[in-house]
């Protein structure tokens, strides 16, 4: 089989130009479908570790997928909060290390608001148990004992991005969902602004697109409000709210990280069957995970469509050697009367097209790290999107192995063609 | 298959014949009637014959037979002694390449290889001829620049890609190629009909030459009967392939 190998790399030599784009065609769709899988891999995987490092997430009893949509995504609302006393029963629970109440319900030009504590920025893990970063200024003051304290906001990435803002820019919040532009004058805590007083920098999560203020100055936003309305005739003075009693009545939700992992699910079952209050505990992970699989169906169609790609580019490089067949078949005849046997020239040919593959499929990867390597940073700070460069995972794998044994397959197109031609010239073909 | 009693009644010397046929009848698959029908033609070892045929009188069949492509419907066909039909169809694409050398009319050449490689394909094929170069104590590629010496390729054209050789040049390489490691019999398929008539008659002459000097048989075929002077023995394959239709076996 030796000779075959050597004829066939001479073969390919003579045939440059044809088999450069050929390859180049293989190589552009591999890196394509591995790009995509890759892609696919660190976006699930981006978007499971959304929330990392957090064991459990408390809140009032409702569905799973819910509370993880509310208290993690900020999307839609609660249909209950929770009292204080669960909170503070909760933070004494022998296995909790710590806990991080939210508070959601006000918003900003189309962004939510989360009131929450200072620990918030020391316990919000994301990724690979990535803390959030300040790209500017500081958190927002916990527990504050000046009035100037209460009314300090952190501006996620993009709502900093998205408005222009800078540190100490004062910005009006508006009660519910409903203020901002368009939205009813009446909606707005336009008598208490807050001063921007840290920027974070972007984690490709859900805190990207929220503000986040103390639970003291979402309490102070309200002293002066009943039942999702001012009180008329009722006006309090920024300067003034901390006469009032600002500790919470009630929040949204919780953030829990354990003491030892292993008791999550005792403590899970504590929380649900507490007595006192309707409340539900989830785990953060496999729930993301469940919501994941409703969201996924687009990845895997976009998977499928890169595995097309591959399809049309194998048989772009079956057409291309089946078409140097007919004008070859003089050169199958002098192997032959050298005497090759049919099955040398059947391997002479699966070689030759096995080679461009193998050939397409090394190149793929080659451009599959180059571009990788290229836009790992932009897809990091843009989209904040953890591209992982790492050698091929298990999936990735399987994929190149199914690439291989379907070039394998196209492979057998020209070689069979081979045989039979060669079969049937014998050494001598009427040219 | 019974073995043929015509090897030992015929040959007076102890080498095999280089071809011998024998009531050999082939037709090709769906024709009406046989397209070779020959009641025998033996050549000697290291005998020159030239073989004449116009085209459509089945030359291209008898190669075929002799190179061991197809096998007859009835007859034998022994090269150097070995019948063809005893072997299977890979040894019988072995044995072609060990001990028979082709030169045919045209494009005898891989394009993309240089004149020495394709010279080196012959030995690359066949064990037997580089094991054969190796007992004279030579090796393939001192073996392929002497043989292309010997016709009259300069070192030079050896490192040339075929594509890049005019026809002459090509045909004295797909010489070289037939000749090397020393096979018992040459088969030439009209290789001078490219070539023009003051370069015809030299190529015959370097190709006798050279059978003459590696001790192989040499069987020419043409339709140019103007060429058959410098041959031990001149057939007509009208004549053998006719004469079986009145003849039965040799005398």
């Amino acid at each position: 089989m030796s000779p075959v190998f050597t004829l066939s790399l001479h073969s390919i030599a003579n045939r440059r130009l044809s088999v450069l784009l050929t390859v180049i065609a293989v190589a552009l769709s591999v890196a394509l479908l591995l790009g995509v899988e890759r892609l696919r891999n660190d976006a699930k995987a981006g978007f499971a570790q959304t929330l990392s490092g957090t064991d459990l997430v408390v809140g009032a009893r409702s569905g799973p997928v819910q509370l993880l949509l509310y208290a993690v995504f900020h999307l839609g609302s609660a249909t209950n909060n929770m009292s204080w006393a669960s909170i503070e029963h909760l933070a004494a629970l022998p296995q909790v290390q710590w806990l991080v109440p939210i508070s959601l319900g006000d918003s900003h030009r189309g962004h939510r608001v989360v009131g929450s504590t200072a620990d918030f920025f020391a316990h919000y893990r994301h990724g690979d148990r990535r803390p959030l970063r300040f790209a500017q200024g500081r958190p927002f003051e916990d527990k504050p004992a000046e009035a100037a304290g209460i009314f300090e906001v952190v501006l996620g990435a993009e709502v900093a991005a998205r408005f222009g803002y800078a540190l100490g820019q004062r910005i009006v919040l508006s009660h519910g969902s409903l203020g901002g532009e368009g939205g009813p004058r009446f909606a707005d805590h336009a008598d208490k602004p807050f001063t921007v007083v840290g920027i974070l920098a972007r984690s490709g999560t859900p805190v990207d697109r929220a503000l986040l203020v103390s639970l003291e100055g979402i309490e102070a936003i309200h002293v002066d409000w009943h039942g999702g309305a001012p009180i008329p005739g009722l006006r309090i003075a920024p300067e003034h709210v901390r006469k009032f009693d600002l500790q919470p009545k009630s929040v949204t939700a919780a953030l829990v990280g354990l003491k030892s992992r292993t008791a999550v699910f005792r403590v899970q079952r504590q929380i649900n069957t507490y007595p006192d209050e309707a409340l539900t505990a989830i785990l953060p992970g496999a729930t993301l995970q469940a919501l994941w699989s409703l969201v996924g169906i687009a990845e895997k169609a976009l998977l499928a469509v890169s595995a097309l790609v591959v399809a049309v580019g194998l048989a772009g490089m079956v057409a291309v050697v089946v078409a140097s067949l007919g004008e070859r078949r003089r050169e199958l005849a002098i192997l032959r009367a050298l005497g090759a046997r049919p099955r040398q020239v059947f391997a002479l040919l699966a070689v030759e097209s096995l080679l461009l593959a193998l050939a397409g499929i090394v190149l793929g990867l080659v451009l599959l790290y180059g571009a990788g390597a290229a836009f790992a940073p932009w897809l990091s700070s843009a989209h904040g999107l953890q591209l992982s460069l790492g050698w091929p995972g298990v999936g990735e794998w399987r994929l190149l192995g199914a690439v291989l044994a379907v070039s394998l397959l196209a492979s057998l197109v020209p070689a069979l063609r081979a045989y039979r031609y060669s079969l049937a010239d014998g050494m001598t073909i009427r040219v | 298959m019974p073995d043929h009693p015509t090897e030992t009644a015929s040959g007076a010397a102890a080498e095999p014949a280089a071809v011998l046929l024998d009531a050999l009848r082939y037709r090709w698959p769906g024709a009406d009637c046989d397209c070779l029908n020959i009641a025998t033609l033996r050549i000697a070892a290291g005998e020159r014959v030239f073989l004449r045929g116009p085209s459509g009188s089945g030359k291209t069949t008898l190669l075929s037979l002799v190179g061991g492509v197809i096998l007859p419907q009835a007859g034998v066909v022994r090269i150097g002694g070995q019948s063809l039909a005893a072997l299977s169809a890979g040894a019988r694409d072995r044995f072609r390449a060990d001990h028979v050398g082709f030169v045919f009319q045209l494009f005898n050449l891989l394009p993309y290889l240089s004149a020495r490689d394709n010279i080196l394909l012959a030995c690359r094929f066949s064990p037997q001829r580089r094991a054969r170069i190796a007992v004279a104590g030579s090796t393939p590629e001192a073996e392929a620049t002497r043989l292309a010496e010997r016709l009259d390729l300069g070192a030079a054209l050896l490192d040339r890609p075929a594509a890049a050789l005019s026809v002459g040049q090509q045909q004295r390489v797909a010489a070289a190629r037939a000749l090397i490691g020393r096979p018992g019999l040459v088969v030439a398929d009209e290789p001078t009909s490219a070539l023009d008539a003051e370069r015809q008659q030299a190529f015959i002459d370097l190709l006798l030459d050279e059978c003459a000097a590696a001790g192989a048989a040499l069987l020419f075929v043409s339709h140019d009967q103007r060429l058959a002077g410098h041959f031990d023995r001149v057939l007509d394959l009208a004549t053998i392939h006719r004469a079986t239709g009145s003849m039965q076996a040799p005398a």
